[in-house]
């Protein structure tokens, strides 16, 4: 399945509980629009870890990484490429 | 302790439905189930359930004042009510009996409705002018006591608690989509809005008062017959003052004041004709209310306190070494997840509003105990936090002031770690993120508790009606600018969170769904050295500099009491009182009852919540992944607003015919037994 499909589903079930209307664009950012608070982004690395079978280290906790579907889903393509 | 109600008729005669009194007495009982009284003339109907703690032979309600002119039903106490008595009596009054409801009754005569200044107290009071024609309705300055309010055709219903209201006949309160979601987002309602459509709360610090004949009671977010005034409000210094230099000797010098201060708020808090007992948590707040009463007693003080099955929530080991340390008679109860859900819908009954936790629940478990110890009066340290600031939310408040200078700082946020341990697990970019929004819009009112409502908020989204809710939170935010004093401008960052954590939080949450509620809801009334109104005064005249020192919450208070507590209480960092949430339910009790009401075929039609929602929430709760104190807010909110719902709705009558009282156990009070 599509990376960024199955990423978009597990947010959209695991943090807005089968409601995908806040989830306006593959671009916006997840913290500032409350879609996760600081504690869900670990729920989120657990999730890349566990189904997608990347590691993530420390210095890779960055916005810059995870703060978008469409950052994640680069995100685990470069890992998943390395 | 005791509970009041009333029926007034704006418009011709009173026509009162017989069973009326018995209905809405009945179903609040448990405040006052000593004694039950009523009273009524051709425009008025008051009722009373006593909780006999002053003057147990003749303190009878509702009571009449001299000649008859005045009745008042008075739920609370006036802790200086021989002072007072003794100053009206210097002015010429002669007194009946020996109780506080009497004092009021000639306080009001002599001073009016300035006579609520003079008192220290807890109270909410309804007051009928037989001459003037007039309800002289007041409410304490923090909002210890509840009172409610209801235009209801030509009538206004009020009472303690909005159980009594709907007992009412041919009353039938409906929840508000929009007074939900105000629970949802700010933990509370700001007043006068309560969970409930046409119900009202008056506010604490206000008294109100309306006449009979003011037929327009129209119902515009409040009965505009009601004449609303506020009577007292939360004061601090101004900012240069508060945040000054503060030298050691001048704290010292401050910590002797707050100390005679504060015993001064525990004695008078000792004043009843029953015995009187402490609540110990373990903490330091309670820890010192319960010294300064083994102090400043002759007899052996017995203290209560709740454990926990749970380690990360238990302080038994702190409770049983501070009940040591004062040689108290301590007896606790243990509670589990199976206590908490299985008491769970009886708290919502007594909450009437949505809880985003499960530790009122305890707190019913505690007072159960005190009671079965034969106990009806216990204090606690509630208010020491908010007066003498503990909370985090302080802390918070004033890392984010001192980052917005250097927005660019990634040290300074790091403090916040210090603040939330867990935090330090979070990544850091993260946690800037997090707390980084608004960093800089330190204008903003109510700057420090944007983060706290921010992560509210999610609640919120399980609501049927988003644009509704939307609005309703936006109407609610400007009702609390609206409310903010004429000083708030003028106070810093921590001056300004006090007064928004006293007037929303702890008026709206801990006073009354951990505080009067579970507290009444077992026959039991909390009394509060720490909001002691001059005590609250004073400590809003020393600089925050002093009180919160650095980042160390409570200094000056700490340094206060330093004398009588052993020194691992004084240095115990604070531990926020929790229970356990979701988790309570994976049981066998907390299965059943989510099955009842978040279960498929739960819902009522497209009621208030998403049913979807609800159903991908309770997955998530089955799988044991509800890990976030967010997703646990989300389940709570949920559970307790689906039980308001049918508690409230479909199940109200059998309530009520259980608990209505019997013809035999209403005393229908006439002038002779007035004073």
């Amino acid at each position: 399945m599509d990376v960024k499909i199955k990423i978009r589903e597990y947010i959209v079930e695991n943090f807005l509980f089968g409601d995908a209307n806040p989830l306006t664009d593959d671009a916006m950012s997840l913290l500032d629009e409350g879609i996760i608070d600081s504690v869900g982004v670990m729920e989120l690395v657990a999730f890349l870890e566990q189904d997608f079978g990347v590691s993530v280290a420390d210095e890779e906790l960055i916005p810059e990484n995870l703060d978008s579907i469409d950052n994640l889903s680069s995100f685990v393509a470069r890992k998943q490429v390395a | 302790m005791c509970g009041i109600c009333g029926v007034l008729a704006l418009e011709g005669p009173l026509n009162l439905p017989d069973e009326a009194p018995q209905r809405m007495i009945g179903i609040m009982r448990h405040r006052g189930p000593d004694e039950f009284g009523a009273w009524r003339d051709a425009s008025i109907f008051l009722g009373h359930a006593r909780l006999s703690i002053i003057d147990l032979k003749s303190g009878q309600q509702p009571m009449a004042g001299p000649r008859g002119r005045h009745w008042i039903s008075f739920n609370g106490e006036i802790f200086n009510y021989v002072e007072l008595a003794r100053e009206l009596e210097g002015l010429g009054h002669v007194f009946r009996t020996s109780s506080d409801t009497e004092v009021i009754l000639h306080a009001y005569l002599e001073w009016g409705q300035e006579c609520v200044d003079r008192f220290n107290g807890q109270f909410a009071l309804a007051i009928w002018d037989r001459h003037e024609r007039r309800l002289f309705l007041a409410r304490d300055r923090f909002g210890i006591r509840p009172l409610f309010l209801a235009p209801h055709g030509h009538q206004l219903l009020f009472a303690s608690e909005i159980k009594a209201l709907a007992a009412y006949p041919g009353f039938q309160p409906v929840l508000d989509p929009g007074g939900v979601a105000e629970v949802c987002q700010y933990w509370v309602n700001i007043p006068p809005a309560t969970p409930f459509q046409g119900v009202y709360q008056l506010p604490p610090g206000h008294t109100a008062t309306v006449d009979s004949e003011s037929a327009a009671c129209g119902d515009q977010g409040w009965p505009g017959c009601l004449k609303l005034r506020r009577y007292w409000t939360p004061s601090f210094l101004p900012v240069a003052e508060d945040e000054r230099f503060v030298s050691r000797r001048e704290t010292e010098d401050m910590a002797r004041q707050v100390h005679e201060k504060l015993v001064d708020a525990a004695v008078i808090r000792l004043r009843a004709d029953v015995p009187v007992g402490a609540y110990l948590s373990g903490g330091l707040d309670s820890s010192a209310t319960a010294a300064l009463i083994h102090h400043h007693t002759d007899h052996r003080l017995k203290t209560f306190s709740v454990g926990f099955a749970s380690a990360d929530h238990d302080e038994s080991w702190w409770q049983h070494a501070m009940a040591r340390h004062i040689g108290t008679e301590h007896v606790t109860i243990q509670v589990d997840g199976q206590d908490i859900a299985g008491r769970f819908r009886q708290v919502v009954r007594h909450t009437e509003t949505p809880v985003l936790r499960t530790a009122p629940a305890p707190l019913h478990a505690l007072s159960a105990l005190a009671r079965s110890e034969d106990f009806k009066v216990v204090l606690t340290g509630e208010g020491a936090d908010e007066v003498f600031v503990g909370y985090n939310i302080f802390r918070e408040a004033k890392v984010r002031r001192f980052w917005s200078r250097q927005p660019q700082s990634t040290l300074r946020p790091r403090l916040l770690t210090r603040l939330y341990p867990y935090l330090a697990q979070s990544p850091p970019s993260f946690l800037q993120r997090f707390y980084g929004q608004g960093l800089t819009d330190t204008g903003d009112p109510l700057y420090s508790h944007r983060p706290r409502w921010r992560n509210t908020v999610a609640v919120a989204g399980f609501l049927t009606g988003q644009q509704q809710a939307a609005r309703a939170m936006q109407d609610a935010e400007e009702r609390l600018l609206r409310s903010l004093p004429d000083d708030f401008t003028r106070w810093g960052t921590v001056a300004r969170a006090q007064y928004l954590e006293m007037t929303t939080f702890m008026a709206g949450y801990l006073l009354s769904s951990q505080g009067d509620r579970m507290l009444m809801g077992n026959s039991v009334e909390g009394r509060f050295p720490f909001l002691d109104h001059q005590l609250a005064e004073f400590a809003g005249t020393l600089p925050v500099s002093a009180k919160l020192r650095s980042l160390r919450e409570k200094a000056l208070l700490k340094l206060s009491v330093a004398e009588m507590l052993p020194e691992n209480i004084l240095s115990r960092p604070k531990q926020p009182y929790r229970a356990p949430d979701s988790d309570s339910f994976q049981t066998p009790a907390g299965q059943e009852l989510v099955e009842e009401f978040l279960g498929e075929g739960s819902g009522q039609g497209e009621g208030l919540w998403n049913q979807e929602k609800v159903g991908a929430l309770v997955r998530k709760w089955q799988a044991g992944r509800l890990s976030s104190a967010r997703d646990n807010m989300c389940f709570m909110g949920v559970l307790s607003g689906r039980i308001l719902e049918k508690e409230f709705g479909p199940g109200l009558e059998d309530w009520v015919q259980e608990s209505q009282l019997d013809a035999d156990e209403l005393v229908w009070r006439n002038e002779s037994s007035g004073t």
